[in-house]
């Protein structure tokens, strides 16, 4: 078998997957008569030229870190947690909850607030599948995705019959107290100009960055992260090692769906300021793509997040500027997320062959083989 | 960083001469999309008559996301587009955070509200939906020979409601006895387009003995109007007139002029006129489609009570209840 250096499995084959991705979309793009050099430096200039572009860039890259995070989190437990969608917009109505109904005196302490309540809300979520899982074996990604359907109708219901001021036509709760706003970037860095003006981001980034920094430490640097992974390598190992696996399947899924759940912070207390129906808008199954892109790893995450991020943000300028019609964006999205996560292997074994060749080029004593007879 | 000022720099002008030529109205559809057949293209229609009547052009984009809205208001603006046209009530908040920041721009919110004192460059667009479902409900009940009709509402908001408990008291008014069977395709946006499940709750509701179904439920809609026309019942379409879909098996469509408001807002251009407009029966923004497609279907009498009821409404004799004035129907339970 040949093998890559880690850095060319880290670095080489997403890079391969998203330029193959790139000419691909290129060639969609020609095939409906525009022009795709074009479209590319339009989603360029949009997402990375101007400082409310970054403000959405890394609007949608919050989001994509903590659902990304989440995914990752179970993939280490060999889990697939496809219910970060779920987990995410219940993740919302803790965050409405505590923003609605505890008058906080600063945005500060609502923030810390609002964490634990996104976190537990979305962890509780979790908890259900992952308790099926452990104990009567129904299988995680049946049980999660369907739970995503449970919390669009839980959520559905508890801003149609009880959140939603009276007479108003919005299913969404009424915005919430003043002292619950989170500084924007355009608070936090332009001291009164129109740097950010508008855009989205907030300080919820840097709790994702911590994010990232702490599933670090809990999957490299703690037991439980070791356990995880024993977990993820050989169930029947672990089990033999005296760890119970109930209870790593449990934890696991619950730190799976609390990082999920964080994501409302971001899109409900950030950047709506209020629970709207449909906050969570496919940020849980983008963790997916995220985390198999980021071969799991938090700084692998954070920078496939980056790269949707601009995705979507390049994208919305697409939708502005050009007729390139918003179902060939998500064609243009989804081609990434086949290259990347699905078509990972025909990136990675030719790639394998080559480093095969040249490490038997550079050492041209081959390495010692037992021979047949 | 020199490449870099340049790039900005004609960033810049760009932006600038583009704002500087461009006095032209955009059009921003809410997330069910451009071609749904129903609201949004309503809105689509009424632009490009516009647009041939006219020669004038437009921008128009499909929202993708919520983080979206706030930022095609405000890409638009800064533009120079004039007036900014928004379908949706769920654009009525975002308008209302960014209108202070571009007081020479018009917006108009279809659907949504916002506060004329507090925002007074902003049009708000509201129709009686009410009226126009009372009066296809007359219809349903005058047509219907099983007593018993069927409404098939898109996601379960207020505004479908709206349409259903207005429905429902067309129906009562008619026949006290008739029965509504009313069904919802579900908690999601992805119930304003799901033809099959639509279907499926038109299959169950002809089981359950109903003759004439109205289905105010988006693209949705499409696979309801399908089954009722394959199981030879009569259907009623929303919004556009969706008459022609299924020739003498639609028994009417309730209109929602859309389309009118639009092609109105932008003949107005940037000298709209802003406030609130309610476009009820009395404005002909809703009312009952009679075409070549179901002439048969609705006889003289029909057609005589259904007038009378309209005069009496515009007349303010009937009134019809409102879901949303108090959130809570008479006739219907949800």
């Amino acid at each position: 078998m040949d093998r890559m250096p880690a850095w060319a499995d880290a670095v080489l084959v997403p890079l391969f997957s998203i330029v193959l991705a790139a000419i691909l979309s290129a060639l969609v793009i020609l095939a409906i008569g525009e022009n795709p050099v074009e479209a590319f430096s339009l989603m360029v200039d949009g997402a990375l030229m101007r400082s409310a572009g970054w403000g959405y860039t890394l609007y949608y890259t919050t989001n994509f870190i903590f659902t990304g995070l989440a995914v990752a989190v179970a993939f280490h437990a060999k889990m697939f947690n496809i219910g970060g969608e779920g987990q995410a917009a219940i993740g919302g109505l803790g965050v409405a909850l505590i923003c609605l109904f505890i008058p906080w005196p600063h945005w500060s302490l609502a923030l810390i607030g609002a964490t634990l309540g996104a976190a537990a809300f979305g962890a509780a979520w979790a908890f259900i599948p992952a308790y099926l899982q452990a104990k009567r074996g129904s299988h995680i990604v049946i049980t999660t995705i369907m739970f995503n359907f449970i919390a669009a109708a839980v959520l559905n219901y508890v801003l149609v019959n009880l959140l939603r001021p009276a007479g108003a036509m919005d299913p969404a709760t009424e915005i919430f107290p003043q002292a619950t706003h989170l500084p924007s970037f355009q608070d936090m860095f332009a001291g009164g100009g129109s740097l950010f003006r508008g855009a989205p981001a907030n300080i919820t980034f840097f709790v994702a960055v911590l994010a990232c920094v702490a599933v670090w430490l809990l999957i490299w640097r703690t037991r439980l992260g070791y356990e995880i992974r024993a977990f993820g390598h050989s169930e029947t190992a672990t089990r033999y090692a005296g760890i119970s696996t109930v209870r790593i399947t449990v934890v696991a899924m619950l730190i799976s769906g609390g990082l999920a759940g964080l994501m409302a912070i971001n899109t409900t207390m950030g950047e709506a300021e209020r629970l709207v129906m449909n906050a969570t808008e496919g940020a849980g199954f983008i963790g997916i793509a995220v985390a198999l892109m980021g071969r799991s790893h938090p700084f692998g995450v954070f920078l496939a997040a980056l790269l949707f991020g601009f995705l979507y943000q390049g994208g919305a300028e697409l939708a502005l500027w050009t007729d390139i019609p918003r179902e060939l964006i998500t064609v243009i999205q989804a081609l990434v997320i086949l290259f990347t996560g699905a078509l990972d292997n025909m990136v990675r074994m030719p790639l394998e062959s080559v480093f095969g060749t040249l490490r038997r080029r550079r050492s041209p004593k081959p390495a010692p083989t037992t021979p047949s007879e | 960083m020199t490449m870099m000022k340049t790039v900005l720099g004609t960033a810049a002008a760009l932006a600038l001469s583009a704002g500087a030529a461009l006095a032209d109205p955009a059009l921003i559809y809410d997330l069910g999309g451009k071609f749904d057949k129903s609201f949004n293209e309503a809105a689509f229609n009424g632009a490009e008559r516009w647009s041939e009547e006219t020669g004038g052009s437009y921008r128009d984009i499909e929202l993708q996301s919520e983080a979206q809205r706030e930022q095609a208001l405000r890409r638009f603006a800064e533009r120079g587009f004039n007036p900014i046209i928004t379908t949706g009530f769920s654009m009525s908040t975002p308008i209302a955070n960014i209108a202070a920041d571009y007081p020479d721009t018009k917006f108009v919110t279809i659907d949504g509200f916002v506060d004329p004192e507090e925002h007074p460059n902003v049009l708000s667009i509201l129709f009686s939906e009410h009226q126009g479902s009372f009066l296809v409900g007359m219809l349903a009940a005058m047509a219907s020979e099983s007593d018993t009709v069927g409404f098939v509402g898109g996601m379960d908001i207020p505004l479908i409601r709206k349409f259903a408990c207005g429905y429902a008291q067309g129906v009562k008014a008619v026949n006290e006895d008739a029965t509504v069977i009313s069904n919802m395709t579900g908690t999601t946006p992805a119930a304003w387009n799901d033809p099959v499940k639509g279907s499926e709750l038109a299959q169950a509701q002809i089981s359950q003995g109903a003759d004439v179904i109205f289905a105010a439920a988006g693209g949705t809609g499409l696979g309801v109007l399908q089954t009722v026309a394959d199981e030879g019942a009569h259907g009623i379409g929303v919004d556009s007139n969706q008459n022609y879909l299924h020739p003498d098996q639609m028994l009417t469509s309730m209109l929602k002029r859309v389309d009118v408001a639009v092609a109105d807002a932008m003949e107005a251009g940037a000298d709209l006129e802003t406030g609130v407009q309610v476009l009820g029966l009395a404005e002909d923004g809703v009312g009952y489609a009679v075409d070549e497609y179901n002439e048969s279907l609705i006889t003289e009498e029909m057609a005589a009570a259904v007038e009378e009821a309209k005069a009496q409404i515009i007349s303010g004799e009937i009134e019809v209840h409102d879901y949303t004035s108090d959130d809570s129907c008479p006739v219907l339970d949800f």
